[in-house]
């Protein structure tokens, strides 16, 4: 059996920045295994401008986005094997994986990281009553019949849910000559970055139903037609309240989850609100030496943010390899007041980076409110913020000296709150 | 001239077609959708009943008993999933106890196995089990299956010896003739000396084109169910409440892949929409038997119908006056479990007069399709060198290759559908529900079937997923 020192799971832009970070860091031998043809993953789908606007400072389309990421990767000589599709992973880091061309092989790792990306929810999540009929669509799915494969998926279309691959399909849709009658959101608030709201709805002139949802999916072959409906505070729907349209086709926006086949194969351990794993600072999942980042481990708003948390996954990797001793003293990291989630879940106790940095979101808009970090009672830091969002994660770097000392549990949570 | 035509695809039908390949003469299955086993065969509670439930001097009681001791066999001559996991009825007090005793009652008069079990004894087994359980019936030899793999396998087995299958065709009229009838279809005629009506719900609407005077009419029962994702195994065992005069009630039932599924409801209905007011019903009535229901889990709904009837009995009969035409009407639940002592029945009590001579050459088993999630590292490495598009995996959450997807394609009675290719080896099958694989499966199915991406369909011929080219 071939040993290697790492090995990456996903070829997107996580899994390329992270095999290309470990590089740098003088690892030499990064196996990076990608299922698909060709590395970069549903990037290649999004051929949207506005990648790469926070790492490049210039705006690039998904795949061109992505290709930054794998040039990068080719130069510092990553073996890149495409088409290899990860079938087993163990506590003792054996990796199996089929390709065509390989047939079935396994590989031993000291380091496994996991950047396998996310899946859509889908129909399945939401109760829609009505038939199982063709012509309901995830977003990212029909991004793929149409990007990809060059085939339009309806002529009269409908959205639910205001997540930024619907919004982004709102618009191609319209460009390519479908009628988009409106998106419906069963929140009060819209769920997609407000630039996309903005470009993908309003200069089309396509309606945001907010605290609407679909009731009814009508047509036994195809869409025929949709209820939408009005809910109230608990998100019921108002039968007085409701619409209907024509349509032929529904696309589903309607959220993210990560995928965790590999993880929960082996019994790692799961943060809930994430729906991904519980890590460390070091990115470390809760059994030693792997590794979790980008959309696999959380969604992100931006593939900049997901490229950025490869880097810091393939530094934690490092600390990882090189330590001599396996320190397992943790303190937990807990989303207080109107926190939705926090990333890290957890923080060695005795030892940490200078500075550790804290993914949260908060659970609904917020006007204006102060964000504070506290280790136990103490604050280690406060920061007035303005117009929070829940689409939008929060990135806050924090000094772990006070944590170090105290050794205490990490809370965030928003005080002073002015809602929005 | 057909020897035997038999109207409806469903797991009765398809079970005939293999059963009468068997033998020398010549069968056609007719079916009006676009595949086999698309009405209750694809949506029920995928249970191998053992037969305790139906009452005494029925049909569907020596029937039940009768099919389910077939299916383990069965199972492995088709090359399709079986599995004896066991099915806990379970009772919250003293009365519904007393009426655990009917079912023991007769279990013991046919000879079915059990075991009591005490609440306690209920939940060391089955860790979510209702804390109200007081006593379970444990009928360990109760299986599950996947049905609609049986009726592909069966119609497999049906075509590899000769037996015609034409999907689509639905029938318009039937006209009665001098030793024969020909039937109308919305696809052309048909003369058949034999017609079994195995047409599922519309088994009365078939029957009264030779006989007006139907003594049943078909009312069609609608049963909707949550799926549980695979990642978690929230049951072992069935779990059912005790039955009452309405049914079985709400269950919880494991599937043969992991999966788990919730319900069924009951509502006289004519489509397959899923409801919220059936699936709220669900959801309330199966905390009476289960505790932790993570409904968080959910994959996917679902709504079939129940071929339920006027009669509380199958209806297995020579029509009145119409020599030769054969209803098999009203195979409610246990039809699944009935279907092959169904099939053995209507042979032998209704084309005796044909004299049908076996033929010896006849295939009984279907060929064992390669399933790469079932072998070893070493075998699958063989497979992929054998035919490297066995390394392609085209369904990520359920581990389902281009290879095996080609293959029942080309298959006798392949998938031509989305759905199709679903039903047979379960490409969207898992939590993402297609969402990544079905773009794929789309391009393998028009590859495979010569046809233009445009016109592959979701499930009907009139289900197409695409609409045109882009213009950019």
């Amino acid at each position: 059996m071939r040993h290697v020192s790492v090995v990456v799971i996903g070829g997107g832009c996580a899994g390329l920045a992270c095999a290309s970070t470990l590089k740098k860091n003088g690892i030499d031998d990064v196996v990076l295994l990608e299922k698909d043809d060709e590395v970069g993953g549903i990037l290649n789908q999004c051929i949207h401008n506005g990648f790469g606007l926070t790492t490049f400072k210039e705006q690039l389309s998904g795949p061109a986005f992505a290709e930054r990421f794998a040039d990068e990767a080719r130069a510092l000589n990553v073996e890149i094997k495409t088409g290899a599709m990860v079938v087993s992973i163990t506590e003792d880091k054996k990796v199996s994986y089929e390709s065509q061309k390989e047939g079935y092989v396994t590989l031993q790792a000291d380091a496994i990281i996991l950047t396998v990306g996310c899946y859509e929810r889908n129909r399945g999540a939401v109760q829609i009553d009505g038939m199982r009929c063709a012509g309901v669509f995830t977003a990212g799915q029909a991004q793929r019949y149409i990007n990809i494969e060059g085939y339009m998926v309806g002529k009269r279309v409908f959205i639910l849910g205001s997540g930024d691959i619907g919004l982004i399909m709102a618009r191609r849709m319209m460009l390519e000559g479908a009628e988009v009658l409106g998106v419906a959101e069963i929140m009060p608030y819209s769920n997609g970055l407000a630039r996309n709201i903005k470009q993908c709805l309003e200069d089309f002139n396509i309606p945001l139903y907010l605290s609407h949802t679909i009731t009814h999916i009508y047509g036994k072959d195809r869409v025929e037609g949709i209820d939408v409906c009005k809910v109230d505070e608990h998100m019921r729907p108002i039968e007085d309240e409701k619409m209907h349209f024509d349509v032929d086709t529904v696309l589903l926006s309607i959220g993210l989850i990560p995928e965790n086949h590999l993880a929960d194969s082996i019994q790692i351990q799961m943060a809930p609100k994430i729906k991904g794993p519980v890590v460390d600072e070091n990115f470390m999942t809760s059994v030693p030496g792997i590794f979790a980042a980008g959309n696999g481990l959380h969604v992100h708003d931006l593939a900049d943010y997901a490229a950025k948390q490869g880097n810091k996954a393939a530094e934690g990797c490092v600390r990882y390899l090189k330590q001599t001793s396996q320190d397992n003293a943790y303190v937990n990291t807990n989303a207080g007041n109107d926190i939705g989630y926090v990333v890290p879940a957890r923080l060695h106790q005795n030892q940490l980076p200078k500075i550790v940095e804290m993914y949260f979101r908060v659970k609904k808009p917020i006007k204006k409110g102060t964000i504070v970090i506290k280790c136990g009672d103490e604050v280690i830091r406060s920061i007035s913020k303005e117009n929070l969002v829940p689409s939008e994660m929060e990135i806050i770097p924090v000094v772990t000296d006070l944590i170090l000392e105290k050794k205490q549990d990490v809370t965030i949570s928003v005080e002073d709150v002015v809602y929005a | 001239m057909y020897d035997i035509i038999i109207i409806g695809a469903g797991i009765v039908g398809t079970m005939l077609a293999k059963d009468l390949s068997q033998y020398r003469c010549k069968v056609a299955v007719i079916e009006k959708e676009n595949d086999i086993a698309n009405g209750a065969t694809m949506a029920n509670s995928a249970i191998v009943h053992t037969g305790y439930d139906p009452e005494d001097h029925t049909l569907k009681a020596k029937l039940n008993v009768e099919g389910a001791r077939m299916y383990e066999q069965l199972c492995k001559d088709l090359a399709c999933k079986y599995k004896q996991v066991g099915a806990f009825v379970v009772a919250c007090d003293k009365e519904e106890e007393e009426r655990l005793l009917v079912l023991e009652k007769r279990a013991i008069e046919r000879n079915i196995p059990y075991e009591w079990l005490s609440g306690e004894e209920a939940r060391s087994k089955e860790k979510n089990l209702s804390l109200n359980i007081t006593k379970a019936l444990n009928f360990y030899t109760t299986a599950i299956i996947y049905p609609w793999q049986v009726a592909c396998g069966c119609m497999e087995v049906a075509m590899d010896n000769g037996v015609e299958l034409y999907l689509n065709h639905e029938v318009t009229a039937i006209e009665k003739r001098e030793g024969s009838y020909l039937i109308s279809t919305t696809k052309g005629t048909f003369e058949t000396k034999y017609i079994i009506n195995a047409s599922g719900i519309s088994a009365d609407k078939i029957h009264r084109m030779v006989d007006a005077d139907c003594s049943y009419t078909m009312r069609p029962r609608k049963g909707e169910y949550y799926v549980l994702d695979n990642d978690i195994h929230y049951v072992d065992h069935i779990i059912f409440p005790v039955p009452s005069s309405k049914g079985k009630g709400v269950l919880a039932v494991p599937t043969v892949y992991g999966n788990t599924l919730l319900g069924p409801d009951a509502e006289e209905s004519e489509d397959t929409g899923t409801s919220s007011k059936g699936l709220s019903y669900v959801k309330e009535n199966i905390q009476k038997t289960m505790m932790n229901v993570p409904f968080h889990k959910v994959i996917r709904t679902f709504a079939g119908l129940r071929p339920s009837s006027t009669s509380k009995d199958f209806i297995i009969e020579e029509v009145n006056g119409c020599k030769g035409f054969i209803d098999v009407a009203s195979i409610e639940s246990p039809g699944l479990a009935s279907a092959p002592a169904i099939s053995k029945y209507v042979i032998e009590q209704f084309l005796k007069d044909m004299m049908l001579e076996k033929n010896a050459s006849a295939i009984k088993t279907r060929k064992k399709p390669i399933v790469m999630a079932e072998l070893t590292s070493e075998e699958r490495d063989a497979v992929i060198r054998e035919n490297p598009l066995y390394a392609k995996i085209i369904c990520r959450c359920e581990s389902i290759s281009e290879g095996e997807i080609i293959d029942c394609i080309h298959r006798n009675c392949g998938a031509r559908s989305v759905k199709g290719v679903k039903k047979r080896v379960r490409p969207g099958m898992g939590r993402c529900q297609g969402g990544f694989c079905e773009p794929r499966v789309v391009n393998i199915l028009a590859r495979e079937l010569g046809i233009s991406v445009l016109d592959v369909v979701l499930d009907s011929e009139d289900s197409k997923i695409l609409t045109q080219e882009n213009r950019i």
